[in-house]
């Protein structure tokens, strides 16, 4: 496989496999390869970590699953890695983790995603979550998505920005 | 939602074997027909329930990514959100309570890229904007169970 073939299979897998019998078969036959070479390119990817997973994507406020909060708080540097893996493991948090502050406008190091059936069912998982880990005074927000503008996969097979 | 959906769901999140029959990699540990396990993820997709089945890149090896914030005036919310979406390197752009009201993922082929598509919303859209690239995951994204499995508050 070509790097080109390489490129368009990537881009094809971007927007997930058809959902036909034999899905690897029609990829291979829309980049001009054989199922082999396009099974063994994505198991090379797979065994390289370049998916965190591989499987259903789901939309999840379809499913009713749509209240999410982001819980952002300001912990010291020295305690944010222990903290977020304690976080990361705890029931109910889907996503944990550290990014920069930019003070003066935003001072929050440690973000947690946290997604329910309702509001009032997360906010009282995140003040279980506070008062578990001993967080409550530690200085922290959360914001609660009022609207979702788009929701799709991310594509890295993009050409370059426009400018102007 | 049926018991078989919902096992796919629970089953299938990560893991799935990448083989040239996947649905029927899925039948065979389900104990169901490989039409059987088809006809859920379309009507799962028919829903609007099922994005797709495929791979979720580590985003730190297939390219670049950032989660921005802008502080948009609330008569401007709709127009700004709406100049956002239009961007091809944004996948998720949502609203929340906040001064920073604007929340929007960015990803890129590379470093040199994403930082061009963030000047060009500095400078177009010319409104306070927070930049704020991932330092370390402590939890990644594995997907939502719904059953007994479930992590989700109700």
């Amino acid at each position: 496989m070509n790097a080109m073939q390489q490129k368009a299979l990537r881009a094809l897998l971007e927007r997930g496999l058809p959902l036909v019998e034999q899905p690897w078969q029609q990829l291979a036959g829309q980049i001009g390869c054989s199922e082999q070479q396009v099974l063994e390119q994505a198991q090379r990817w797979q065994d390289e970590g370049l998916f965190r997973r591989f499987g259903l994507v789901l939309k999840h406020r379809a499913l009713g699953i749509d209240a999410n909060v982001m819980l952002v708080m300001d912990i010291d540097d020295a305690e944010v890695d222990a903290l977020g893996q304690r976080l990361g493991r705890a029931a109910g948090v889907n996503l944990c983790y550290r990014r920069p502050r930019r003070p003066p406008h935003w001072n929050f190091n440690l973000f947690c995603m946290i997604h329910g059936r309702n509001r009032a069912a997360v906010e009282a998982r995140v003040a279980e979550l506070l008062e578990e880990h001993g967080l409550s005074r530690r200085p922290h927000q959360l914001l609660f998505s009022t609207r979702a503008f788009k929701q799709r996969g991310a594509r890295y097979s993009l050409s370059e920005p426009q400018h102007g | 939602m049926d018991d078989l959906t919902l096992a796919i769901i629970d089953g299938f999140q990560h893991g799935l074997p990448i083989c040239a029959n996947p649905w029927q990699a899925i039948a065979e540990q389900l104990g169901c027909s490989e039409q059987q396990v088809l006809q859920c993820l379309q009507q799962l997709e028919q829903q609007g329930a099922l994005s797709r089945v495929g791979p979720v890149f580590e985003h730190s090896r297939a390219g670049a990514s950032t989660l921005a914030a802008l502080a948009v005036p609330p008569g401007r919310i709709e127009e700004v959100a709406a100049r956002i979406n239009a961007l091809p390197e944004v996948n998720h752009n949502y609203q929340r309570e906040h001064q920073w009201n604007l929340w929007f993922v960015l990803t890129a082929p590379d470093q040199a890229h994403l930082q061009r598509v963030l000047e060009n919303i500095r400078r177009d859209i010319d409104l306070p904007l927070l930049d704020l690239p991932m330092l370390t995951g402590y939890r990644i994204d594995l997907g939502f169970p719904l059953g007994q499995r479930s992590r989700v508050p109700v």
